[in-house]
């Protein structure tokens, strides 16, 4: 069969590529317009979302439990005292001593978060000769890439930056609690003042400032490391951390994807 | 810290101490979602459930259940006028609730509310409605006066023909409806149950049979619910209820209680059987907190006993002697109704009960007053009944209702 094109189809189709072409610049200004409008984060003018991947690494052997990372995130966000209210806390992990003769490679595994870790923890009451191991585990919102609190919310107002923060839009938000139902990893509240769902937005009125998050900041132990896989630094301390250790991110089962990398946690961590 | 908010803090970390077993994440003490999530699902499913009995007499010619027909469509509106309340009511910025139908976020599930209800409010239910009620409003419009005439001479919507071609296109319209209707009353509660199914973070919630476990129950609550109003309405105009019709009526709900049972008991032997990572803390949950609400409550009393009752009714319809069957019928309704009310609160309240690290349960306290109190669900409970008095005393005129059919004998009850 011969194919034949006549001019007048010819000139169809090509006009229809150009206009599609020029549509796009178009779309895309259309498009960011409206996520201006729609879209209130914390970053200052001038700052590109898709010039940056941020990722946050957690090495729990350099995690001493001191809570000061949970006091700077509570002080720098306003995040409401009480002690059910948390954008980052600590987990302390007691793992007791198999009974003998049990064949066990275990004991009993005890965690706690009295207020969040915040202010340092308590002694525990286990005796230390029952205890096989114990360790500290900071938490946070874990960035996942596919995130299932922004899939469930209903309107749009949680959402993923190109930079890999999952942020709330406080102004947008209804307050349904969908999302803090679809977070795996409890990292989100209602806040009780604004009505609307809160977490951790890896301080991005700072990283979007060329500053680190403050719980990154405070820690004593560098146990946070904090870093932008697009724009890496000399001797990035993020890069040498991914290169020196085997991460792995929690709950992978549930395939969230986490930007929140762990190094040295247990099997026991959830 | 100073010593006051160091003892604050102790005093703080008791008291929650007092109402933890082992550990949850420290989000998670609260419990986010209270009474009236547990009444949302609630109301909606009785609205399907009601629209499926009703549907059971038009597109399957069931035409025992006629008696109870319009009854039951009226029911299943004044449910559905009430079913967006409870939601309206738990958020935490009501004022926004428009964003939900103007940005709906497609992958939300929680966005099609405005959408599947919609639908089903304006496509089916009202449509439905409508074209059974066209001829009698045009009756009722010449013959009655004041207020009432002007009410049914508007909802005739200026339609008046009443020649058999219309009635008979009527008919027909009203027939695709309703078989339209079916699939979008398993869309409403179906949805309602993919909510909670696709939270996979939650193992108690995150489940591929829960909408159609979600479904049935559904069916299972308003088919009882239908039978209560029936039995009840006739017991306040002090007439003979169909005894027909009830009998049909408590056929279909021994055969949808077996149905739920049976999906249900499939949901519990896959999750004993495949025995994941949250197996242990469910059981505890079953057996702990859940243990009068789930064992006892839905189980035994809301699954159990009206299966057995309604059971014995079927197997030994000769032998048992209708006034008796009635009260069957009725207490058999009412638990399963409570049944079910008890496994909303299993699945919203049981799936919040626990921590997502699987290592621990908090508590809950159930308050009276407050947005998300029991008066408050309680008052969400009684609004449709109170709607539905008023158009029953409308739109149910006692005149058209079947003629006395039944022995005066047995009419007090």
């Amino acid at each position: 069969m011969k194919f034949t094109l006549s001019r007048r189809q010819l000139l169809v189709g090509f006009g229809g590529v150009a206009s599609w072409l020029m549509a796009q610049p178009i779309a895309q200004a259309a498009k960011t317009a409206v996520k201006k409008v729609f879209v209130s984060t914390q970053a200052p003018k001038g700052y590109d979302p898709f010039k940056h991947k941020w990722l946050m690494c957690i090495d729990a052997d350099r995690c001493i439990g001191c809570g000061a990372c949970v006091e700077a995130c509570k002080t720098e966000n306003h995040v409401p005292s009480e002690s059910m209210y948390f954008r980052t806390w600590i987990e302390r992990y007691i793992i007791k001593k198999p009974a003998a003769g049990s064949g066990d490679a275990r004991g009993e595994v005890l965690v706690d978060s009295p207020n969040g870790g915040r202010g340092g923890f308590p002694p525990s009451m286990v005796p230390r000769t029952d205890i096989l191991k114990a360790f500290f585990v900071p938490k946070l919102c874990n960035l996942c890439e596919k995130s299932p609190c922004t899939q469930a919310c209903p309107v749009g107002a949680t959402f993923d930056s190109p930079d890999g923060a999952v942020l709330v839009d406080p102004n947008y938000c209804i307050g349904c609690g969908f999302c803090i139902q679809a977070c795996p990893y409890g990292c989100r509240f209602l806040n009780p003042e604004t009505h609307t769902a809160d977490k951790c937005s890896l301080c991005y009125h700072r990283i979007t400032r060329e500053l680190k998050p403050a719980c990154v900041e405070v820690c004593p132990g560098q146990a946070r490391i904090f870093g932008d896989l697009k724009n890496p630094v000399e001797n990035d301390p993020l890069q040498a951390f991914i290169r020196k250790n085997k991460v792995q991110a929690l709950k992978p089962n549930l395939g969230t994807d986490p930007r929140v990398l762990y190094a040295n946690i247990d099997k026991e961590v959830r | 810290m100073d010593p006051v908010s160091t003892a604050q803090a102790v005093n703080e970390v008791q008291t929650l101490v007092t109402h933890i077993d082992g550990y949850v994440y420290p989000n998670e003490q609260n419990l986010l979602w209270s009474v009236l999530i547990v009444v949302y699902p609630y109301i909606t499913g009785l609205v399907a459930g009601a629209f499926i009995m009703a549907s059971l007499v038009r597109v399957f010619s069931v035409q025992a259940l006629a008696p109870a027909y319009r009854l039951a469509l009226l029911t299943a509106l004044a449910f559905l006028l009430c079913a967006p309340l409870p939601l309206l009511l738990h958020l935490g910025h009501p004022e926004r609730c428009l964003e939900v139908i103007v940005t709906p976020h497609v992958s939300s599930p929680m966005a099609m509310f405005g959408f599947v209800y919609a639908w089903y409010i304006m496509a089916v239910l009202l449509l439905e409605l409508w074209l059974e009620y066209r001829r009698d409003f045009v009756v009722w419009g010449q013959r009655e006066r004041g207020f009432k005439g002007l009410l049914y001479r508007l909802l005739t919507l200026g339609a008046t023909d009443v020649s058999p071609g219309a009635l008979h296109l009527d008919e027909r319209l009203s027939q695709t409806i309703t078989i339209i209707g079916i699939p979008s009353a398993f869309l409403l509660h179906g949805y309602v149950g993919f909510i909670f199914g696709s939270i996979k973070a939650n193992p108690w919630w995150g489940n591929v049979l829960m909408p159609i476990i979600f479904i049935f129950s559904a069916i299972v609550s308003g088919m009882a619910l239908c039978v209560v109003v029936y039995m009840a309405l006739n017991w306040v105009r002090r007439r003979a209820a169909d005894d027909a019709c009830l009998d049909k009526m408590g056929m279909f709900l021994f055969f949808a209680l077996l149905v739920d049972f049976s999906v249900e008991a499939l949901d519990w032997i896959h999750r004993l059987y495949q025995a994941e990572e949250s197996i242990h803390v469910l059981k505890q949950l079953a057996a702990g907190k859940l243990f009068y609400s789930l064992l006892v409550g839905q189980l035994c009393l809301g699954t159990l006993a009206p299966l057995f009752l309604l059971g014995a009714t079927q197997l030994l319809r000769e032998r048992i002697a209708m006034w008796l069957r009635r009260r069957i019928y009725f207490i058999s309704a009412v638990l399963i109704m409570v049944g079910v009310l008890m496994m909303r609160w299993n699945v919203v309240i049981g799936g919040q009960l626990f921590s997502k690290s699987l290592r621990g349960f908090t508590t809950f306290k159930l308050e009276p007053a407050g947005q998300e109190g029991w008066l408050m669900g309680l008052a969400l409970m009684i609004l449709p009944f109170v709607i539905l008095g008023v158009l029953v005393r409308y739109f149910l005129p006692i005149l058209p209702v079947t003629a006395a059919a039944g022995e005066p004998a047995s009419a007090e009850k």
